[in-house]
């Protein structure tokens, strides 16, 4: 080795390390999970924005106010409410169903990542990963968002 | 202002808060409240809701990149969101149960304590630490690729990075943001783990820590979606654009002038908190 530190000595080539079977598996799924990610917040970005020209379009002379807080109608604070609006052509409804797609995104990361700790047989973070899942579902199922 | 004009100038203000937060590393959702509530007299609750938005926005929007890079570290994330998740659902409970200015003088409290943390040095990190028997048994330790090839770290206190972690995502839940600073003291001080590996594992966390907390601000009418729409299209294009040009960037100016931004807002916020003007 003493060799190589020698002035003048071609530097000692790097030596790949044996690959770690589970260190690759788990950069695999989470360079899937990140594209997932990704492409959930494009989505997500797109949804908003078209919402946002339709909805800008329909009060372009109404002033801004937010000193007051009265919270949103229920068209904006559940599932049901927003796909209603989405439906009926509400700029906001589909800037509210952006969000929802938002929201969205990281769960999904969760929910797959079940199943990428599955396959490698690690039963332990399966259920952490479960716990997880059953927090967020609890969230936005249980506080009356999905009614 | 009138509706668009409003959506434009509140797009701007995002988009810059998410280009610096993007540039410094502290995060743009800490900055956008404050801003919101103070210079645009928005009620902190819709703030609030809005910030929560941008933050997972900005964490799911910057995953692949970070992801590529081989440092985050899927089980630490995985094992702390136990503790995040369970306290934004706490923190966001409480938020819709204290009154406003308590939530300004916490908010403005964190704005403090994050200014004082972004100056201080971090301290070089340890070289080799022995196997913790708890982080050996949740498989936490690992390995990323530095300068001289793989290095391979040891986590250091479970148990108390747990707690710390339990205590972000309260304050996550609480006040709409990625409560940075907590999870720095958390991962970097608390388990000793490497910096590199922290930050890039904590932004994976802060997404889903968000969304814990998401379902409860969105039922109760918190996230408005005129207000929400150009808080996160700036604050998710500013970052963006500011993870690209981080490389070229010199930040250490920058991130001197937006932790005083932080202290400034910090102070203002106590004060309003404390007059009850929010």
């Amino acid at each position: 080795m003493g060799d190589d530190l020698m002035p003048g000595a071609p530097a000692p080539a790097p030596q790949p390390s044996p690959p770690r079977q589970q260190a690759w598996d788990d950069h695999r799924i989470e360079v899937i999970l990140g594209d997932l990610l990704r492409s959930g917040v494009v989505l997500a970005a797109a949804v908003v924005l078209w919402g946002a020209c339709i909805y800008l379009s329909r009060h372009a002379h109404e002033p801004a106010d937010y000193r007051v807080f009265r919270g949103e109608p229920s068209d904006f604070r559940t599932i049901s409410g927003v796909i209603q609006s989405v439906i009926s052509g509400r700029g906001r409804g589909l800037i509210q169903l952006g969000l929802l797609l938002l929201i969205a995104t990281p769960i999904a990361r969760v929910a797959f990542s079940i199943v990428g700790f599955a396959l490698e047989r690690d039963r332990m973070y399966v259920v952490f990963t479960l716990i997880v899942l059953a927090i967020l579902l609890y969230s936005l199922l249980g506080s009356g968002i999905g009614v | 202002m009138t509706i668009p004009e409003f959506t434009a100038v509140v797009a701007i203000v995002a988009f810059v808060a998410g280009l610096l937060g993007a540039l410094t590393g502290l995060g743009g959702g800490v900055v956008l409240v404050p801003l919101l509530t103070i210079f645009f007299h928005v009620d902190i609750r819709y703030a609030i809701g809005a910030s929560l938005v941008s933050v997972i926005a900005t964490s799911s929007g910057a995953a692949a990149s970070y992801v590529k890079e081989g440092f985050s570290n899927i089980r630490i994330g995985m094992f702390l969101e136990i503790a995040t998740t369970f306290g934004a659902l706490l923190g966001a409970f409480l938020a819709t149960r204290i009154p406003t200015s308590a939530l300004a003088i916490i908010f403005g409290a964190v704005l403090l304590y994050s200014a004082y943390l972004s100056r201080k040095p971090r301290p070089p990190a340890q070289r080799s630490l022995p196997p913790d028997p708890l982080a050996t048994r949740l498989r936490l330790n690992g390995s990323f690729p530095d300068l001289e090839g793989e290095r391979s770290y040891n986590v250091q206190h479970v148990p108390a990075g747990f707690s710390l972690m339990f205590g972000a995502g309260a304050l996550s839940g609480l006040l709409g943001i990625g409560s940075g600073a907590v999870k720095v003291l958390a991962m970097d001080q608390a388990m000793q783990i490497p910096f590199k590996v922290s930050t890039t594992t904590s932004n994976f966390m802060i997404g889903v820590t968000a969304a814990a907390s998401a379902g409860v601000y969105l039922s109760r009418g918190y996230v408005d979606p005129g207000l929400s729409m150009p808080v996160m299209l700036g604050v998710l294009a500013g970052s963006l654009l500011g993870s690209r040009i981080l490389v070229k960037a010199e930040t250490k100016s920058l991130r001197l002038v937006f932790s005083l931004v932080i202290l400034v807002l910090g102070l203002q916020m106590l004060y309003n908190g404390f007059w009850g003007n929010i």
